[in-house]
């Protein structure tokens, strides 16, 4: 980050080392540098005073012994200390940590699937389709305070309507708390399991929250594999599942390994769903959940600075390995 | 890749028999025929159930929920249009002071539409079409911006704005949201512009125009399209947004935003859950509007911008 700062001023001299050496002193292209750099200012300005800027004083807060209340005597240089880390390392954090893993793990596999499964099955035209398409993307896009809410209102024990169905029509014997329960015991041909019911409920509610987006780009990408190629497997004889595995799945798979990664990112980091739902309760206490509290109910700018830091290097380093690791088999084939 | 495979399967299974039998094909035709339907009537039942139930609940009388909470119907014999009332009433007169809310959050979102539209065609004018140094790190900076954990931005943010005495103003939001879509925004409108050929600029520039003339004239009427859509999805993003908003406003309640509000107001039992479901309708309902009108171009716009990434 830090390199792009020092290369912008250095634009106009540098370009000379740059790979278009035939354009390098003609003063079209030097009109073009400072066109380019003075038309990019203002963005250019906002984002580093606003994101890159912050995100390094995060860095420098992470080593450093700061509360709400003595905010205004920090400063940047020193006294640093280690002392923040002790809270990622001996509290609950790396239980909130497997919490946010599972959760976005399945989460992620959740939505994608659902996401297929739509695009497939709205894949052939029919009377209507466009207006069904629509609405599919409608839990994406609506605010997530107001979904949220219904949820919570539909789960509720009391006068939930998940609940109250489910005593009149699947005999259960008493309302379940879906939100707020950290376990269950469910018994099932004769094995008793015992399964985090909040932490179910919540990705659940990831799945139905997100898989209209998976379900958009893979719509988008189906569109685009040409007729001809299902029309000859199924000259050859190739039954639908055949059809799916062998022509329309490897056509989808750079499709699903990007949505894989960009829904994991952003589950991986989200706090709002989460929060609103049970508020970190019922065992679905969330990374993000644990450095918002520690920021507010706390106050320890430090101890979350140093938190959210970890998570970001978890979540840089995850997805470095996957990108190496993705990247590799994509050069086999 | 696909070739070999369509070219080797028929050797594998034995020929399906001559005529209409009971062959796997056929099964697997028939099933799926209907399998499709049931998943797509479950997949709307799913999708929009919840917003049903949201309406719904909207129009009710609290004790008729309190009594019957698994009635499913719109009800018609009681209808009650009170809770909307109730939500949008300010304050000083009893109500929960929505209206004022919603100002709140349009200023906010038109705002962040605006500056960030101002901020960004120019930006990715040049990031699409001008070659000077650097580019390439800047656009991969942005990239980075854009997935980065907002909870690791919110906390230096939250600091310097209490440090500053600005937590707790509209205008801090304001300037927190443009930073957020910037990249965003820039991104999309960047993909745009690269699929606008070149020639008519040049043809603009041979006849005397200059660099801002031809952005003005030539490549903002052609882009319209692109920057509508993102105009509206960045209203969606800065109405729907709550980490923010919840960590600068919640101790202002004056400059609270829709969001915000529900939330706050949520989490209180003096409020009744049918005059919340009215706050959820408010809330929800411009968005499902400017989506309908513009899903196209939304949706357009959103694959475009990732289908690259």
């Amino acid at each position: 980050m830090s390199s792009v700062k020092k290369d912008v001023p250095a634009g106009p001299a540098a370009s000379a080392a740059g790979p278009r050496g035939r354009r390098k002193l003609s003063p079209m292209a030097r009109e073009e540098q400072r066109a380019g750099l003075t038309l990019l200012s203002p963005t250019l300005v906002l984002v580093l005073v606003m994101v890159v800027l912050p995100i390094l004083w995060t860095l420098v807060l992470a080593f450093q012994r700061v509360r709400i209340l003595n905010i205004r005597t920090a400063g940047i240089f020193g006294p640093y200390t280690v002392a923040n880390f002790d809270s990622v390392f001996s509290s609950s954090f790396f239980t909130s940590l497997g919490t946010t893993l599972a959760y976005s793990i399945f989460g992620t596999a959740g939505a994608i699937i659902l996401g297929l499964i739509a695009a497939l099955a709205l894949r052939k035209p029919f009377k209507g389709r466009t207006l069904i398409r629509a609405s599919m993307l409608i839990p994406y896009v609506s605010p997530i305070v107001a979904v949220t809410f219904t949820w919570t209102t539909m789960l509720d024990p009391q006068f939930g309507l998940i609940n109250y169905w489910g005593k009149r029509l699947l005999g259960w014997e008493e309302s379940i708390p879906f939100l707020s329960e950290r376990a269950r015991e469910v018994s099932f041909l004769g094995l008793n399991f015992e399964i985090p019911t909040a932490l179910i409920t919540v990705i659940v509610f990831e799945m139905w929250r997100s898989f209209p987006f998976a379900f958009l780009f893979l719509t988008a990408r189906i569109n685009a594999i040409p007729d001809s190629l299902e029309e000859a497997a199924r000259v050859d004889g190739a039954t639908p599942i055949q059809r799916f595995f062998h022509i329309i799945l490897p056509q989808l798979l750079p499709t699903i390994a990007m949505l894989s990664v960009l829904r994991f990112i952003w589950t991986f980091n989200s706090f709002d769903d989460i929060y609103l739902l049970t508020g970190g309760g019922g065992g679905t206490e969330v990374v993000a959940v644990t450095v918002f509290n520690f920021l507010t109910a706390r106050g320890d700018i430090g101890a979350a600075s140093a938190q959210a830091l970890v998570l970001a290097v978890i979540l840089g380093v995850m997805v470095g390995i996957y990108i190496k690791f993705f990247g590799k088999k994509e050069e086999v084939s | 890749m696909a070739v070999p495979v369509v070219t080797r399967r028929p050797a594998s299974p034995s020929r399906p028999p001559e005529g209409y039998r009971w062959t796997r094909d056929v099964i697997e035709t028939k099933v799926f025929g209907v399998l499709r339907w049931v998943v797509i009537v479950g997949l709307v039942l799913v999708t929009l159930f919840p917003f049903y139930y949201m309406f719904i609940l909207s129009i009710r009388p609290l004790d008729s929920l309190l009594r019957d909470p698994g009635s499913l119907v719109i009800p018609f014999g009681e209808l009650n249009w009170g809770a909307y009332q109730s939500i949008m009433t300010p304050q000083e007169d009893g109500g929960q002071g929505f209206l004022r809310f919603m100002g709140n959050s349009a200023m906010v979102a038109l705002g962040t539409v605006l500056i960030s539209l101002l901020v960004a065609i120019p930006g990715s004018y040049a990031i699409s079409r001008l070659n000077f140094f650097g580019r390439r790190q800047i656009s991969a900076l942005f990239l980075a911006v854009y997935l980065f954990p907002s909870i690791l931005l919110a906390i230096p943010l939250f600091t310097i704005f209490t440090r500053l005495g600005l937590r707790g103003q509209l205008v801090a939001l304001l300037i927190v949201y443009v930073a957020q879509v910037i990249p965003v925004t820039i991104y999309m409108l960047r993909n745009y512009f690269d699929t606008i050929p070149t020639s008519l600029e040049e043809a603009a520039a041979l006849d005397g125009c200059s660099r801002l003339g031809v952005l003005r004239r030539i490549s903002l009427p052609l882009a319209m399209p692109a920057i509508i859509s993102n105009g509206l999805f960045v209203f969606m993003i800065a109405w729907n947004e709550f980490l923010f908003a919840l960590l600068f406003l919640v101790n202002t309640r004056p400059n609270w935003t829709v969001s915000l509000g529900l939330s706050q107001l949520a989490g209180s039992i003096e409020v009744p859950t049918t005059v919340l479901m009215a706050g959820s309708v408010i809330l929800t309902l411009p968005i499902i509007i400017i989506f309908f009108a513009a899903e196209r171009l939304l949706t357009e716009g959103l694959t475009a911008g990732g289908e690259k990434g």
